[in-house]
């Protein structure tokens, strides 16, 4: 559609340059009520027939206007039409706003518009239904990996974890249909429980601007919103069936809405995945299989002054660990990295095997709102969640099938949330947020807790306000605090006790002793502010975004509780007690062009972190089961900055070229060492063909290139076995690899898509810095997927 | 549809004093519903969890048909906590002397201790215990008992030793190893007990 307005456009300019007319007017359509951006609208010159469509910032731009007065009509699908007298004299610029009713009974209380920017003056990178579809088969890091500056830390491929700039975990928020989730993020092997197929759209904001959703997100925010529900008498739904060659699995996902004009409206949707073992282009990676199944389902009843809604979702996941990747002491990694295969290679199956993780998800939500005269409209919403995580090692005998690890962490929450218009160009947000938090450890499983039984009790409250001091400037402030106090049950090793001398420090905190072990009781306060402040400067085709932010985050209980073996990293893994939060000040500017051929955004980044906490190498232990390394958390200070760039020319109306580059280093100033993990820069180049005239084809090409990660703190070791001494590199990145992809999309017929995605086309074998597994195989091999899309 | 457009001062201070005000109750309430579903303190302190699974223990018992029974020992009673492990030996091997051996695996955090070494043999399908020496050690060891599918177990051994010399001897416990294999280094699987005991022979 964009592209035949835009030809329209280029054939309409040639007539307009008879006339020597040379002037443009850049627009931004807003909606009235709440001035979020209005996309996909079409603008219509009445006197001359040429058209635009505005973009996914509300944009839109025609060219070659005289230096007259025009009348422009512009529609879109949930407004009512309008006719807007503009006069144009050089370049001008214009907002026109819309009566958006329709959208505002149906975003509002479905909340995270896809349009409706949390910041202003940091830019929000979006993904849109579209692109999400292409990801069905997948999981939500695969889908966000396609925005320039995210990457992620996988365990396997079905494992994966979003890093924004290169932080992740605790330091990431993600916000599923409005509510925070709380599934154990502090884990790096543990993947968000959301699936895609229910995300109607995605956006990440880079960085702790946007402070309604929490203090702590000093790395960003991604916010998962579930498909609009239109305000009309309709049954609609959309079922995708997904097959794909590696991994001989697939995807079924359905769902159906029904919706009525009353303002009324039912949805369901669930969605079921099945993999076997996945492969390198090699060999079979034994024990790496998926099962997934999810079901979610809304009600609501919205007005437009007041609304109810509620909402279920269900996640379940169980997800096959590479069974090479579970080993014993140094003696095993040293087998393990000196072997080029994996070493355990089996027949492929269907079957998943220990070790493995069993995720269930459960999220409920209630939310309502009402608009009140003269202050502004109130939210209220109430949030339940409930994540337990199983996670099965090699056991011996009757242990065999029970869970080495089983946690149970209950969340609720409660918000309130004031939106407030003072005036045209003032608008504030106030809120206050409380929530417990209880984490249960299973006793069963027979093996000490990896984390404690605890209760978090938090508080917070924010206030921000933007202020547009007219076309060109817009300011934007906030404010928040969070309060959190945890009181903790924590059963610590008499030996560790002593050894880090808490024995002396924190003797009143013991309250039970039970011969090596010791029941330790502390309860713990932080307090944590967080402030941004920025500005969006538009000139032009160009806008500049500019902001500055402070965040702290308090430790996670991984950081400050974790006391004994972990597993999956074949290392003894100790935190600190005494931990205090981590403080951020980030700096962040965008510069974006929306030209007519040629668009780009360059986004340049600074981040001061103090206390930062990380984890790292400090020596060897020597234990019956053999050696391991032990790696301890440490605060100290760090710093990071990069670069995320995103550009697409036009090269004709039906081929573009899209181009994508992050780069991110990292550094801890104390030991001036690099920070361990960063993502190495990569860069991704598309060619992308679109025919919307033959089945609205599409064929796009895709070159990913990820350099090796050249700076990396040394964490290596050497082990004195009985007959040799070994050094152990596990450190040292892989080389950098080139990635080609091919996607072919077309419609059968305007309900009927069809899908063909090929992943490593060239079967490439290669290692990823930035996954987990990355010491004991290759990566994935050649995937051909093939997918069907029907809209009824 | 009620849009809410304030042009005055007034209006505009007014609306900021209701808003104040709602606010304000708004969180009391909010304060309120946080303190009911929180302030149930009837957490009971947890249990602790003893694992049944760690070997805290290994001991090798050596007994010649004539002579002095040597005893290694071995033991880590924190697992992988800062406690040191303590390698025992009750004295040093005799020269061309054929020793029995067995070797058994405890859980000494449980009183009585666990015999982990039940469960080894009840899954000797699944484990193998191997015995390895350094170069120079005169010490030999041949296997004594087998699993079901008639491959080695290594629970009962014979030791039998040569010249004096000196050298280290490992014991290594392997869970889930090829089977047959040619040894430690082709053998795989995860190493659930490895340990080094330095001895002589006289």
């Amino acid at each position: 559609m964009r592209l035949l307005a835009l030809l329209f456009l280029l054939i309409s300019s040639i007539h307009s340059f008879a006339q020597e007319c040379n002037n443009t007017l850049n627009g931004t359509l807003l909606d009235i009520h709440d001035g979020s951006v209005l996309t996909g609208a079409t603008i219509v010159v009445t006197q001359t027939g040429v058209a635009a469509q505005t973009d996914l910032d509300g944009n839109f731009t025609i060219n070659f206007l005289c230096e007259s007065t025009y009348q422009l009509q512009i529609s879109h699908p949930s407004c009512s039409t309008k006719i807007f007298t503009v006069t144009i004299q050089g370049k001008t610029q214009k907002t026109f706003k819309l009566e958006h009713h329709l959208e505002l009974l149906n975003e509002i209380i479905v909340d995270g518009k896809t349009t409706n920017r949390a910041t202003k003056s940091i830019y929000e990178n979006l993904v849109d239904q579209q692109t999400i579809t292409t990801y069905s088969s997948g999981s939500l890091g695969d889908a966000l990996n396609s925005i320039s500056g995210v990457s992620s830390l996988n365990t396997g491929n079905t494992v994966v974890k979003p890093m924004i700039n290169g932080l992740h975990s605790s330091r990431v928020l993600i916000i599923n249909n409005g509510v925070q989730m709380q599934d154990q993020e502090w884990g790096a092997e543990h993947a968000p429980s959301i699936d895609i197929n229910s995300v109607g759209s995605l956006k990440v904001i880079k960085g702790a601007g946007a402070l309604q959703y929490g203090g702590s997100a000093i790395g960003g925010v991604i916010v998962a919103s579930a498909p609009k529900v239109p305000l009309l008498d309709s049954l609609y739904g959309r079922t995708i069936l997904s097959s794909s060659s590696n991994g001989l699995g697939g995807v079924v996902s359905s769902s159906l809405t029904k919706s009525y004009q009353n303002g009324l409206h039912v949805s369901v949707q669930g969605s079921l995945k099945r993999f076997g073992d996945f492969n390198a282009p090699n060999y079979n990676l034994s024990n790496t299989g998926v099962f997934e199944r999810n079901i979610s389902a809304k009600i609501g009843f919205n007005r437009i002054d007041y609304g109810v809604e509620a909402y279920y979702s269900l996640f379940k996941n169980e997800i096959g660990i590479l069974r090479a990747s579970h080993i014993g002491g140094a003696e095993d990694q040293v087998r393990a990295l000196g072997s080029l295969v994996p070493t355990i290679i089996k027949d492929f199956t269907y079957s998943i095997g220990n070790p493995r993780q069993d995720v269930t998800h459960h999220l409920g939500r209630i939310k309502g709102f009402k608009d009140i005269e003269n202050i502004g409209r109130i939210s209220l919403q109430y949030d339940y969640q409930q994540n337990n995580r199983l996670e099965f090692d090699i056991r011996r005998g009757s242990n065999s099938g029970r869970a080495s690890l089983d946690l149970v962490l209950d969340t609720q929450t409660l918000t309130i949330d004031v939106a407030t218009e003072i005036s045209e160009k003032l608008s504030a947000k106030f809120g206050v947020v409380g929530g417990l938090q209880t984490n249960y450890a299973n006793p069963e499983t027979g093996i000490r807790r990896l984390i404690p039984d605890y209760d978090k009790y938090s508080f917070a409250g924010y206030a921000s306000g933007d202020f547009t001091i007219n076309q060109k400037w817009v300011l934007e402030a906030g404010l928040r605090f969070d309060y959190t106090h945890i009181n903790v049950f924590k059963f610590y090793r008499r030996s560790f006790w002593e050894d880090r001398g808490y024995n002396s420090q924190f003797s009143d905190l013991v309250i039970e002793e039970y011969g090596n072990q010791l029941l330790v009781n502390p309860k713990l306060d932080f307090y944590n502010p967080s402030l941004t402040i920025g500005t969006k400067y538009s000139f032009g085709l160009y806008k500049l975004f500019a902001n500055y932010s402070m965040s702290s985050r308090a430790p996670n209980p991984s950081e400050q509780f974790s006391e004994g073996l972990h597993h999956s990293a074949s290392r003894i893994e100790l935190g600190d007690l005494q931990f205090t939060s981590e403080t951020a000040h980030k700096i962040s500017l965008t510069l974006q062009k929306r030209g007519e051929r040629f668009d780009f955004t360059v986004s340049p980044f600074a981040t001061e972190i103090d206390d930062f906490i990380l984890i790292e190498p400090t020596g060897i232990r020597q234990t019956i089961r053999g050696n391991f390394q032990v790696w301890e958390y440490r605060q100290t200070n760090a710093q990071m900055y990069g670069l995320d760039l995103d550009a697409s020319l036009s090269l004709s109306d039906n081929m573009r070229f899209v181009h994508q580059f992050s780069l991110v280093k990292g550094y801890d100033k104390t030991s001036n060492e690099p920070l361990i993990s960063m993502p190495p820069a990569s860069t991704l180049n598309s060619l992308v063909y679109t025919n919307p005239g033959f089945k609205n084809l599409s064929i796009a090409i895709q070159s990913n290139y990820v350099f090796r990660q050249n700076e990396f703190p040394n964490t290596n070791f050497e082990v004195v076995l009985p007959e040799s001494i070994e050094y152990i590199d596990i450190s040292t990145p892989p080389a950098g690899y080139h990635l080609l992809n091919l996607n072919l999309t077309a419609a059968i017929n305007p309900d009927m898509k069809v899908g063909l995605y090929v992943n490593n086309l060239l079967n490439t074998s290669y290692r990823n810095y930035l996954n987990r597994l990355r010491y004991y195989a290759d990566d994935l091999g050649r995937n051909i997927t093939l997918q069907l899309k029907y809209n009824y | 549809m009620k849009t809410l457009q304030l042009n005055s001062i007034t209006n505009f201070k007014f609306q900021t004093m209701k808003t104040m005000k709602t606010m304000k109750r708004c969180s009391m309430y909010a304060l309120l519903a946080i303190a009911m579903i929180g302030c149930s303190d009837d957490d009971a302190a947890p249990l602790p969890v003893n694992e049944e699974e760690v070997i805290t223990t290994v001991i090798l018992t050596l007994t010649p048909e004539s002579g002095e029974e040597v005893v290694l020992t071995a033991i880590d009673l924190d697992g992988d906590g800062p406690g040191e492990l303590v390698t025992t030996m009750s004295g040093s091997f005799s020269e061309s002397t054929q020793y029995q051996g067995a070797v058994r695996f405890l859980n000494e955090t449980e009183t009585p201790a666990e015999e982990i070494t039940d469960e080894v043999l009840e899954e000797a399908d699944e484990h193998q215990v191997f015995y390895t020496t350094t170069e120079g050690l005169n010490i030999q060891t041949t296997y004594e008992d087998q699993d079901s599918q008639g491959n080695p177990l290594g629970l009962q051994i014979t030791l039998t030793t040569g010249a004096a010399s000196e050298g280290s001897l490992t014991v290594t416990l392997r869970h889930e190893p090829v089977k047959p294999n040619d040894g430690l280094d082709s053998a795989g699987g995860e190493t659930d007990i490895t340990t080094t005991f330095d001895v002589t022979i006289e």
